[in-house]
């Protein structure tokens, strides 16, 4: 026996007998897991995660969370001998004094825009393909939580430096807290430890981008992925593939591989954006001073669809009683983002409520055959891409050469008008979708091939689709598996009508082909 | 020949003729609005630069700000406009204006640097006014404080002009332009005469050593080298998410299709 | 529709035919796999020696042009791009060697019931049910009581312990640092300014000045930062109290925004409109700064102003409300 396998053999052997970790080390190297590139994308939001603690603990070796007042006087000419807080002075050190430290901060940086992009691309393609559904609404769950805190961490990181730019966007939420009745002017100044913008926020908000919220990050994505552990990844349709089933590869070592190689690819892409790609020059900014503003200010991406429902928003206040009650922020700054991530959260609990459909489902849906769902999917990012583009009007304005005013109430209308517009295309393309599968099946292919019939008919030759492919395509409905019928005793009253009418809505499809149809196609058919 | 009568019928040819016309229409018109036209010929001669500038204004400006510079309903008084308005707005192309649209775009200016003096000249002798400025009397390099200038720019300018002076949007389709490659002589002029929608900055407010200082530090972050790769046009994070979600996502997510593909 | 019973549905081929990669049959792709998974490594090897060599050997001021980038630090992009490649290559490596080399047979898993067994189950609640009632909190509802109470009281402490997170806000939104005869001050000069200063057409940047001694903070930046521009009188559109509160067509506003409390600095010369570039909030100054687009629901407080015995000016008066956004206590009948 060489001596490297000596020594593993006495390691192994040192910890198996302290914590049993052979047995539940042999289960779990074999663990089946199915490949798809659209799986990955939750792989890209831990990654970026892992990446972000990585750089963002470099970062603190050097950041002071401090709102002192100092004067700079370090490599950065234009801003010399100018009055700025600690925290803003050291980021400066970071960006021009420190090898690497600019490096680190924006890949640090790009790593949080990633993430929350990598969130959202999973979250679309959790929910366009029905992995929300039962045994998995708690995963659900974890998600939208981890994405509304994600939004708050992004939004905490980048206020750090206490820049211009940043120092906006808080000076904004202050003014959310001190709009909420009745106690926001105490929120905020508790929050604030005082008048705005004082010396306490940045101190508190470091301890909860640093801390608090990666802790619960961490608690969150553990949870997340040990119940995708336990439950088993969900899989795509296809020959061999059941709802009883995992077909894929073996976690040792072909997974391990992969999803190693695929960590490092996602630090060398992010680490690529750093080196190439500036990001929240915050010398250019300045420091913040409540006296002063840029033209065409703007929070991080995942914040732009907020800006841009507050600016859209009418000017709605009521004053009454010597009290002022502010809707104009209140409705597109708390109401509105409360309703949509609550809806959000509950959307697995509705949607079967509406279908009655209580069953396990591990094999995933093909979007257009579940078109009520992705039309109602596609309605809420064209909710969400008209906002983001109000949140940007300005620069959209000078760039395009079009007004503000012009843009503003393109997307006053259209947030109402656009997205059921969307729902309704897109529920019928999906319905399409559904019936081009149906007549592939029957049909077959076409080929682009003429040939003449002794008739003198020309006709398309087809080429039938393989045994595989037409399984994929007609495996979607079991014998019961139409969206349950709801029982009589669940639709009476005005709640059980409403359901019942969603569901029969919810049900409409195009019959999936079946052996039965191809043969009563017949001979004469090409 | 037999190609060309059976395209007429095909069902796209009617709509091709009508982008064949319209671009013949529009380069037409482009070309014909770039000839300079007969009116920036020199007078030579024994005219003196105002009775000079007088004939100019007379016969491309006189139409929209009166005989007699006085304005109208549609262009403003001229009287006392100095000639550091008319070396401004002349000198950036500014004047005369091409469309009676929102704002003033620049251009390639009309007149050259003899007739815009001579425009100049005969404006600011209708009645005092700021005077005009040349670069080399800008001794910004010497007498500005880029430091100084940064934190009146942020006070005074970026809520138009942007942090970075990449310009910005005012209501109606009015922008603020980028102040990059601009002038300096042009900046000192415009500071002074507050052109179109921008207000004035007189001396008291902003005294020339500021306005030298705010210059200066123009003139640097122009030339400011990017610290860390690609600027991405200094407007913030409207240009930095949408290169996170194509460029960073988007190449992940091809990595990811060639990860999960069945290798040959 | 015919009877589900009779109707005859595809049925799943099953997992298709392995198809063997180049590698798995031919020596010759596989030591050819085998050399593209190592020169990935190598290159990754070659960027950290490029990341060690570039913090080490690198100047930190050099910058460079290049094509589409524009001009750069050197350091910062032979550091970034060396990272790059030292991250990049393992993964490209690693991900080949499983493409290429590694078993790429399908494997098939079986999925277990999540569902406990019945027996379980019913030994669960028979075990909760009797240890419960060893615990006796049915039978005493003493101890239950008292145990809710004080469960429910030891969460209060830590809450009120956050109570000297910040002061009471008292009164401090009602007032600024302006009062009768406080002067207007050039921001960020320092400097007092007279009505000839100003020209028609023309804004000016100020703040009020501060008793002696007394430091400027950015919470009196927030509170005290006030707009000057000159119109000519004529262009006003103002009751006559309002009017009483500019000084030859000078006029004065909190340059607090209404809405969210940014910056309203920008001014259209010519329109005589205010924009706040937050979210585009627009205000027209002829009429004291009424709100004619955006989500602001109300005008910018005016400073009545005029000047003192030396030509400055000064204000006349406190702010007659409180500038800013709003707030629940805010009296906001006149503004």
């Amino acid at each position: 026996m060489k001596t490297s396998q000596k020594i593993a053999g006495a390691t192994a052997n040192y910890v198996d007998e302290r914590t049993g970790a052979a047995k539940w080390l042999k289960k779990n190297l074999t663990k089946v897991f199915p490949d798809h590139w659209s799986f990955m994308l939750g792989e890209i939001c831990l990654y970026s995660f892992v990446i972000l603690l990585m750089t963002g603990t470099f970062l603190t070796f050097w950041f002071d969370p401090s709102q002192r007042e100092v004067i700079y006087h370090g490599s950065y000419l234009p801003l010399s001998g100018v009055h700025m807080s600690a925290a803003y002075d050291s980021t400066l050190h970071l960006s021009f004094d420190v090898r690497g430290g600019l490096l680190m901060r924006q890949i640090h940086h790009w790593a949080a825009l990633i993430f929350m992009s990598a969130i959202v691309a999973h979250l679309f393609r959790v929910f366009f393909t029905g992995a929300f559904r039962k045994p998995r609404e708690f995963n659900w769950l974890i998600g939208i939580g981890l994405l509304t805190f994600g939004i708050v961490e992004g939004f905490l990181g980048y206020s750090l430096p206490d820049d211009l730019l940043s120092g906006t966007g808080i000076r904004i939420a202050e003014a959310i807290l001190q709009a909420i009745p009745v106690v926001g002017s105490y929120l905020a100044f508790f929050a604030f430890g005082g008048p705005f913008p004082g010396t306490a926020f940045i101190p508190r908000i470091f301890i909860v981008h640093v801390l608090l919220l990666p802790g619960l990050f961490l608690a969150l994505i553990t949870i997340h992925l040990m119940l995708v552990w336990y439950q088993k990844h969900t899989q795509y349709p296809g020959p061999g593939r059941t709802e009883k089933n995992v077909v894929g590869y073996p976690l040792m070592p072909v997974y391990m591989a992969k999803a190693g190689g695929f960590f490092f690819i996602v630090f060398g892409i992010t680490a690529f954006l750093g080196a190439v790609a500036s990001i929240n020059p915050i010398w250019l900014y300045g420091p913040y001073t409540p006296g002063q503003i840029s033209a065409g200010s703007q929070p991080d991406w995942y914040m732009g669809w907020l800006d841009g429902l507050v600016r859209m928003a009418p000017p709605l206040e009521t004053h009454a009683f010597g009290h002022t009650i502010s809707w104009n922020i209140l409705i597109p700054g708390l109401f509105i983002p409360g309703i949509i991530f609550t809806g959000m959260a509950l959307y697995p609990f509705i949607e079967s409520w509406i279908t009655g459909d209580k069953r396990e489902h591990h094999l995933l849906d093909r979007p257009r055959n579940a078109p009520n769902r992705t039309a109602l999917g596609v309605m809420s990012i064209t909710f969400m891409l008209i906002s983001l583009a109000n949140g940007g009007n300005d620069i959209i304005a000078t760039h395009f050469h079009l007004t503000i005013n012009a843009i503003m109430w393109f997307t006053r209308i259209g947030l109402f008008t656009v997205p059921p517009i969307a729902f309704v295309i897109t529920k019928r393309v999906c319905l399409s979708l559904q019936r081009a599968d149906r007549d592939l099946v029957l049909h077959g292919k076409e080929t682009g091939r003429l040939v003449m019939l002794p008739t003198g008919e020309m006709v398309e030759v087809h080429e039938p689709l393989s045994d595989a492919k037409k399984w994929t395509l007609t495996q979607h409905q079991q014998p019961d598996a139409l969206p349950a019928p709801l029982p009589a005793s669940a639709t009476v009253g005005l709640k059980g009508k409403f359901r019942a009418r969603l569901n029969r809505a919810n049900a409409t499809q195009i019959p999936a082909a079946t052996l039965t149809d191809l043969k009563e196609l017949g001979d004469g058919h090409h | 020949m037999k190609k060309i009568s059976s395209f007429r019928r095909h069902r796209i040819a009617g709509p091709i003729l009508v982008v064949a016309a319209l671009f013949t229409i529009g380069t037409a018109f482009g070309v014909a609005s770039a000839l300079p036209s007969a009116q920036s010929t020199i007078t030579t001669g024994t005219s003196t630069l105002v009775s000079q500038g007088k004939a100019i204004f007379l016969r491309g400006c006189s139409s929209c700000h009166g005989l007699h510079a006085e304005g109208g309903s549609i262009a403003p008084s001229l009287i006392g406009v100095g000639s550091a308005a008319v070396d401004f707005q002349v000198g950036t192309g500014r004047m005369p204006m091409a469309d009676m649209s929102q704002q003033a775009m620049q251009k390639k200016p009309l007149y050259n640097p003899q007739e815009t003096a001579a425009l100049a000249a005969y404006v600011s002798s209708l009645a005092p006014g700021p005077s005009a400025v040349t670069n080399e009397s800008l001794t910004y390099e010497r007498d500005g404080n880029s430091a100084l200038g940064g934190q009146l720019f942020r006070t005074n300018c970026a809520m138009c002009h942007n942090f970075a002076g990449q310009g910005g949007a005012l209501t109606n389709g009015k922008y603020a332009p980028s102040l990059m490659g601009v002038d300096p002589k042009y900046i000192y002029e415009a500071m002074v005469t507050g052109p179109q929608s921008m207000p004035k900055f007189t001396d008291a407010t902003i005294t020339p050593q500021e306005k030298l200082s705010i210059i200066k530090w123009l003139q640097e972050a122009n030339h400011e080298q990017n610290q860390g790769g690609a600027s991405l046009g200094r407007v913030g994070p409207v240009t930095e998410g949408l290169l996170g979600w194509v460029l960073g996502l988007g190449l992940l997510i091809g990595v990811s299709v060639w990860l999960a593909m069945k290798a040959k | 529709m015919s009877d589900h019973s009779q109707v005859e549905r595809f049925q799943d081929p099953g997992l298709p035919e392995h198809v063997h990669r180049n590698a798995d049959v031919d020596p010759i792709a596989a030591k050819r796999a085998e050399r593209q998974v190592a020169i990935l490594f190598l290159l990754s090897a070659v960027g950290t020696v490029l990341t060690i060599v570039s913090y080490v050997f690198v100047k930190s001021d050099k910058y460079i042009y290049l094509p589409v980038m524009g001009s750069t630090n050197v350091q910062q992009l032979l550091l970034g791009i060396g990272l790059t490649a030292a991250t990049l290559f393992i993964g490209l490596g690693a991900i080949q060697w499983a493409k290429k080399l590694m078993p790429d047979q399908e494997v098939i898993a079986e999925r277990h019931e999540f569902r406990s067994e019945d027996v379980d189950r019913d030994d669960l609640v028979a075990t909760f049910k009797e240890r419960g009632e060893a615990t006796g909190l049915g039978r005493r509802s003493l101890i239950k009581r008292t145990l809710g109470l004080a469960l429910g009281l030891v969460g209060l402490s830590p809450l009120i312990l956050l109570r000297d997170t910040g002061p009471l806000p008292g009164k401090y939104f009602d007032t600024t640092d302006w009062a009768a005869g406080t002067r207007l001050l050039l921001d960020p000069a320092g400097t007092p300014i007279k009505a000839s200063d100003l020209e028609v057409g023309a804004v000016a940047q100020v703040l009020p000045e501060l008793p002696a001694g007394t430091e400027r903070t950015l919470e009196n930046t927030g509170k005290d930062a006030v707009l000057l521009i000159r119109l000519h009188p004529e262009d006003f559109n103002l009751d006559a109290q309002r009017l009483s509160w500019t000084y030859q067509g000078i006029i004065a506003f909190s340059k607090i925004c209404t809405h969210m409390g940014c910056a309203v600095a920008l001014y259209e010369q010519q329109t005589h409109h205010l924009l706040c570039p937050c979210h585009q909030s627009t205000f027209d100054v002829t009429r004291a700064a009424k709100v004619i687009f955006g989500p602001a629901a109300r005008p910018l407080p005016q400073l009545a102003i005029t000047v003192n015995s030396d030509g400055y000016l000064v204000a006349q008066q406190p702010f007659t409300l409180p500038i800013g956004p709003s707030f629940w206590e805010r009296n906001s009948s006149n503004g």
